[in-house]
């Protein structure tokens, strides 16, 4: 009897520590994967060109990723500047002033806005953003636009990456000590004021880090954007140009990856290039937020 | 000089107010969307027929193919992913409970994993695919989706079980129990309401997600039979009907777009209702 339930104590050991290492090697393993797979491009060209030439010829094999990295940090940071706002006056709405029923209301909103498919956003997107910028914003300033911009792309991103801040957001605040802004509001000031110098001060790096994450996601997010954003292979200035992300380039050409030599190790590549990027931003964020935690 | 104080303090205020509700409104305004838009076209035909001869320019049938595989897929890849992130979690939470900086940094990693974009996953799942030598299938899909899944599965539930009370742990160490019967007889019973949430969760997110089944599941118009075949997804099913330049065939986007949404609204509002009940029987 002992002898059996040490036994399944040590398979049952075994094939819980298998699980935990395999899903820990799973970015190392997914790492030299997409290398192996972009071996025969980097041979071909060298690391830099790749990265910042802007031509794109893959029928005479020439390679410049600039114009799609260019793309998605434009909507990146676009849609950055359209949540960023959202997220933190609405993280210290709910944690500092709201009644406890509208707390309750919310937290169901943020999961089903956050638990939505990116197709779901991007047929709103295709539904409501993008006649919103070729009807009505494009003629406000003065250009005319099919609608699948930028633009479209960067607002589609902001709404599915607030759900995605907020909760971060709402934690960092939640961890400020009531006691601090106790102290602030007893000598006077008022809510806002303690807000905005002790409940924002302190959890500057909680806030840092959620944009940091924020940014990350909207860096790699796929379905949504490209749906939106128009695809089209060019470096602009205007947000109501169209543009072409690189997730967009992975998803957009794996029908015509083994037709063209060198194409998949390209989008391997591309696949890769995301990948490193992300894991770092999300490494040294992560790392703020664990910091902060322990203290 | 106070004056100025109060009417910052309810300009800010509202401003705040504003941004919370605004939410709520932009929650709202995309079922609303949605909902409406895509109500024409939904029919029961769209929920128990394949797509027949000419259905891709507005003809007879529906989009069974896609809810069954989607179904498939993400009911095989929670499989998976249970299997994988059930056991690291509670390894997590019992085996390394005296260990808090190593079971911090496994959690920085997880936390890290899952920010991976799922078109990655996607990627590297092609990959894998070719040097297994298999091609776009039903179990392709399937693997690819609970590697996307599984750190979302582990690291929620994880989140579940760090809450419980250490002295419960050392209650059954000090009757004589193994490791193995405290994390399944004990903690795993205790956290049952994050194991249900935890895989909801994923489920949900493999239900949802478009760009991992890419190029790993493939595209068809028939029902899966075999875990070699190709399987549609609801998703993808959206995705490609959009693109269509007949009418007939984008309104049917619209209402797998409702099929679609409603699941996930089911989904959520399940995990929320069972892990209520689950978690009423736990001690405190």
């Amino acid at each position: 009897m002992l002898f059996r339930r040490i036994l399944l104590d040590r398979i049952t050991g075994a094939w819980m520590i298998i699980a935990l290492v395999t899903i820990l090697l799973l970015p190392l393993i997914m790492g030299v994967g997409l290398y192996l797979k972009s071996v025969p491009l980097l041979e071909h060209q060298d690391l830099w060109k790749l990265i910042s030439s802007t031509e794109w010829t893959p029928l005479q094999g020439k390679f410049g990723f600039w114009p799609f990295i260019a793309g998605s940090i434009y909507v990146t940071v676009l849609s950055f500047i359209l949540a960023a706002p959202v997220v933190v006056f609405a993280g210290i709405y709910l944690t500092q002033f709201s009644s406890k029923r509208l707390t309750r209301i919310i937290h169901p909103v943020i999961d089903i806005l956050a638990g939505l498919p990116s197709v779901i956003y991007g047929v709103w997107g295709i539904l409501v953003v993008v006649p919103f910028i070729s009807k009505i914003l494009a003629p406000v300033f003065n250009t005319s636009s099919s609608g699948y911009s930028i633009f479209a792309g960067g607002i589609v991103l902001a709404i599915m990456c607030i759900p995605y801040m907020l909760n971060m957001i709402i934690e960092v605040f939640n961890t400020v000590p009531i006691g601090l802004k106790e102290a602030s509001l007893s000598m006077g000031a008022t809510f806002w004021e303690s807000v905005k110098h002790v409940v924002i001060r302190k959890s500057y790096p909680g806030i840092i880090s959620a944009f940091g994450l924020g940014n990350a996601k909207a860096f790699g997010e796929t379905m949504a954007v490209m749906m939106v954003v128009g695809n089209r292979i060019q470096v602009s200035f205007s947000p109501f140009e169209a543009g072409y992300p690189l997730p967009a380039l992975i998803a957009n050409n794996y029908g015509e990856m083994l037709s063209v030599p060198l194409y998949d190790s390209v989008l391997m590549f591309a696949a890769l290039l995301l990948l490193v990027i992300i894991l770092i931003i999300n490494l040294v964020f992560r790392y703020f937020i664990y910091r902060t935690r322990e203290r | 000089m106070r004056k100025r104080k109060i009417i910052e303090e309810k300009i800010f205020r509202f401003i705040a107010a504003f941004a919370a509700y605004s939410l709520i409104g932009i929650l709202a305004f995309i079922i609303i969307v949605i909902l409406v838009k895509g109500f024409n076209a939904l029919s029961v035909d769209m929920l128990i027929k394949t797509p027949k001869g000419g259905y891709y320019f507005g003809g007879e049938g529906g989009v069974l193919n896609a809810i069954v595989g989607s179904l498939y897929i993400a009911v095989g890849a929670t499989l998976i992913a249970v299997l994988l992130g059930m056991p690291a979690a509670l390894y997590i939470n019992v085996h390394l409970i005296r260990k808090k900086r190593t079971q911090n940094t496994i959690r920085y990693f997880m936390d890290a994993l899952w920010g991976i974009p799922s078109i990655v996953y996607g990627a590297f799942g092609f990959t894998l695919m070719l040097f297994l030598g298999m091609h776009a299938s039903l179990i392709a899909g399937i693997i690819t989706v609970a590697l996307l899944i599984t750190p979302i599965m582990a690291r929620t539930f994880d989140e579940v079980l760090s809450t419980i009370p250490k002295g419960l742990h050392e209650a059954t160490l000090a009757l004589g129990s193994t490791k193995t019967e405290t994390a399944f007889r004990v903690l795993f019973k205790q956290g049952f309401s994050g194991f249900i949430t935890a895989v909801l969760l994923a489920f949900g997110r493999g239900i949802g997600d478009a760009a991992s089944v890419l190029f790993t599941a493939g595209y068809t118009d028939l029902v899966p039979v075999n875990l070699d075949e190709p399987a549609a997804t609801l998703p993808l099913a959206i995705f490609f009907q959009l693109g269509s330049p007949i009418p007939e065939v984008r309104e049917r986007a619209y209402a797998a777009a409702v099929i679609l949404t409603v699941i996930i609204f089911i989904i959520s509002l399940g995990a929320r209702y069972l892990s209520k009940r689950y978690s009423r029987s736990n001690l405190k």
